[in-house]
């Protein structure tokens, strides 16, 4: 099995803490900027959610990339390490919370723009069943099993995952091109843009990726911690077992 | 890879046939289902016909979870997959052999469950090559991806429960698909029906080529 872990137990490193603050300002200016944007005439103050809900979604893309290579990279024997998949599963968890996130914020402009919560729409669509994927991968995840069989199942979920992204989307996109009333297009946001509303939008792109970079950080330090702990904690429960042995013997 | 195929097939359907456990079990219940949309959809024959192509589909994917858990299930009692692997088979060739097995479940389930909706529905059929295509494409790929995700979750303590939430996300854009391509054969829809079997047809090597690739990384340590 690996050499023993207790020697190098994952302290929150500098750098981790620059990224996190770095992340966090990103993050307020986002939001102080974002609710300083003008109103536009087609959607009042809802089109200000443009600084938050790309980006969201950008980072969800973003997370699970990581989760897809690092899976390759596990699966690949001469790269396997157990950093990938502690990496994967990171970015996965991250991913999913993005990918939640973005249909929160969606829904939330929905409704006062199309007058609904939820519509059957193509990439509403594809973004939904993309959740129900990876929830099914961290499902996977949690099960107890033996480590490097779970690592090894995981990665493939996350790469058969990744793999019936395209289909799906092709799938909704024509499925709805048949049904669809109304034109999304004339309702995006992008068709009454001023400049101001691109920054804000750019900073968000780069407050999410700092966001995601530090989450993705502290919860493989997390995951990293887990391991650990639960390596230790065998080693304690071996040594006090014996220990009460000893105990009995030498009464 | 292909005798090894023929092989795991042939014990797969042997096995079938002699429990009985697809004729006296997964077979009635695709058929409860339909009689159970019925109840949800009202007996007028309006709605059911309109949707049957939809309905028929999500039977047959109800079915299909069934059937995989079935085609592993069987491996897991005395110590089958550890036999498959200790007889030097080609990880390939099981692969290829368990889909198999499965298509051919599926495909017979499929005629039963036709015959259901137009007795329990009243549909007329029509367009029979789309609907025999459609039918064919999607089921090879719901075979090939169910027994990935069979492999994926066999042996685990929670494999009931953790199969549908992986493999039904994954399987949405095969009902999608055969449902858009019946509704073009049953003449609720006008579509170009041929362009879902093409995409089906893309869901279908995709996932067989994933299990001819990554079948071996699955069945080496379970």
């Amino acid at each position: 099995m690996t050499a023993p872990a207790h020697d190098r137990l994952p302290a929150r490193s500098q750098a981790s803490f620059i990224l996190g603050a770095a992340a966090l300002l990103a993050l307020v200016s986002t939001i102080v900027l974002g609710l300083g944007l003008p109103p536009t005439l087609e959607q009042g103050p809802y089109a200000r959610l443009i600084a938050i809900h790309p980006p969201l979604a950008w980072a969800a893309y973003l997370a699970f990339g990581v989760t897809a290579i690092t899976s390759v990279l596990y699966l690949w024997s001469r790269t396997r390490r157990r950093v990938w998949d502690r990496v994967a599963a990171s970015s996965a968890e991250v991913g999913v919370v993005f990918t939640a996130l973005t249909l929160v914020t969606g829904s939330i402009w929905g409704r006062p723009t199309w007058g609904v919560w939820w519509t059957w729409d193509a990439r509403l669509t594809s973004t939904a069943l993309l959740l129900a994927l990876f929830l099914g991968y961290l499902a996977l995840r949690g099960v107890q099993t033996d480590v490097h069989t779970r690592a090894k199942r995981s990665a493939i979920a996350a790469l058969v995952a990744v793999v019936d992204v395209p289909v799906v989307h092709f799938s909704v996109e024509w499925w709805r091109t048949l049904h669809q009333g109304r034109s999304l297009a004339q309702l995006t946001p992008q068709s009454d843009l001023d400049g101001s509303y691109v920054a804000v939008m750019l900073l968000g792109f780069m407050a999410m990726t700092l966001v995601y970079g530090w989450l993705l950080i502290e919860r493989y330090r997390v995951e990293a911690l887990e391991e650990h702990f639960e390596d230790q904690g065998l080693d304690r429960a071996l040594e006090e077992r014996r220990a009460e042995a000893e105990a009995v013997v030498a009464r | 890879m292909w005798r090894d195929a023929a092989l795991v097939a042939g014990k797969d359907l042997r096995i079938e046939a002699r429990s009985r456990v697809a004729t006296n079990q997964v077979a009635p219940f695709a058929v409860l289902v339909l009689v159970l949309f019925g109840f949800a959809l009202d007996p007028d024959r309006g709605i059911l016909s309109r949707a049957s192509a939809g309905l028929f589909w999500v039977a047959v994917l109800f079915s299909a979870l069934l059937a995989v858990q079935r085609s592993f299930a069987i491996e897991a009692v005395d110590g089958g997959g550890d036999g498959l692997r200790l007889l030097g088979l080609d990880p390939a060739g099981i692969f290829m052999g368990k889909a198999a097995a499965v298509f051919v479940e599926l495909a017979a389930l499929e005629l039963l469950l036709t015959l259901g909706v137009v007795v329990l529905y009243g549909v007329d059929l029509g367009g029979a090559a789309l609907m025999v295509a459609t039918a064919a494409v999607a089921t090879l790929g719901l075979a090939a991806a169910g027994t990935v995700y069979g492999a994926l979750s066999a042996g685990l303590r929670v494999r009931e429960t953790l199969l549908p939430l992986l493999l039904l996300p994954v399987l949405a854009p095969v009902l999608l698909s055969a449902t858009r391509a019946w509704e073009v054969a049953l003449g609720t829809s006008v579509d170009d029906g041929w362009r879902w079997v093409q995409l089906l047809g893309v869901f279908a090597v995709v996932y067989v080529t994933f299990g001819l690739v990554g079948f071996g990384a699955l069945m080496e340590e379970s």
